[in-house]
């Protein structure tokens, strides 16, 4: 499911799984557990440590995602800044206990507004962007 | 994440001026790089530098008139990068369904 709103775009998935929150926070925060389902990296759950993911190299590009960690809040909330080829945006991770399991909820979002651009003409930031040119070029998409 | 075009359009969009000189193409239509460099808050070897990067990523062409080269916009080259936007939801879903089998495994 993916949201679109003023400015920003975001993807959300919600899941509910059958293991405890404590189970998913060490899927979510520990490195070789990471690399089983995400990618390889070299994360620390300390706010501020940067890292980075690594996806397999293409021909475009080297396959580095750079990332920040924001926020840890064990067994609840993790967020991390993910930024790569232009994009930089912020993953929120959110956990609530369920009878029975955990509730999951990953919203990735934000994608920032630009610094100041040096050419006078630049009017959107990276995702109103896209939106607007695809309305422009008719609906590529 | 797929697609290596995708990527391309990305990298060459991901500066602002260069996305500013794609606008004003878009916006504007044909413009010579005299023309362009008018707007921009940089020197005309600068944005030639910029429109040969738009130009490997497709997203502009250009033709020769004369001394000078008319660059237009080819807004269909974003397709690719569209797709890859939408294709995030993708990704994450499949990554959900690994991270299940990784909970699966896991020591109680």
């Amino acid at each position: 499911m993916s949201t679109q709103t003023e400015g920003t775009r975001s993807v959300v998935i919600e899941r509910v799984f059958a293991h405890p929150p404590e189970r998913l926070w060490r899927a979510l925060t520990e490195k070789p557990l990471i690399a089983q389902w995400l990618m390889n990296n070299d994360y620390e759950p300390v706010a501020g440590r940067r890292f980075q993911f690594r996806a397999d190299p293409m021909p475009q590009w080297d396959g580095v995602i750079e990332c920040e960690v924001l926020i840890v809040e064990p067994m609840r909330q993790l967020s991390y800044r993910w930024a790569a080829l232009g994009l930089d945006s912020v993953v929120l991770w959110t956990l609530t206990a369920t009878e029975g399991g955990t509730h999951v909820r990953m919203e990735h979002s934000g994608f920032r507004n630009d610094q100041q651009a040096a050419y006078q003409g630049a009017t959107y930031g990276w995702q109103r962007f896209i939106g607007a040119l695809e309305r422009v070029a008719g609906g590529v998409a | 994440m797929k697609s290596a075009e995708a990527q391309h359009v990305f990298r060459a969009l991901a500066d602002p001026t260069r996305r500013a000189i794609f606008e004003e193409l878009v916006r504007k239509g044909e413009r010579t790089v005299h023309a362009l460099t008018a707007n921009a808050g940089v020197s005309q070897p600068a944005v030639s530098k910029h429109l040969t990067v738009l130009k490997r990523a497709k997203l502009v062409g250009n033709r020769r008139e004369g001394r000078e080269n008319h660059y237009c916009a080819r807004p269909e080259a974003l397709a690719p990068a569209a797709a890859w936007m939408k294709d995030f939801g993708a990704f994450w879903n499949e990554r959900f369904d690994r991270l299940e089998a990784v909970l699966e495994g896991m020591e109680k």
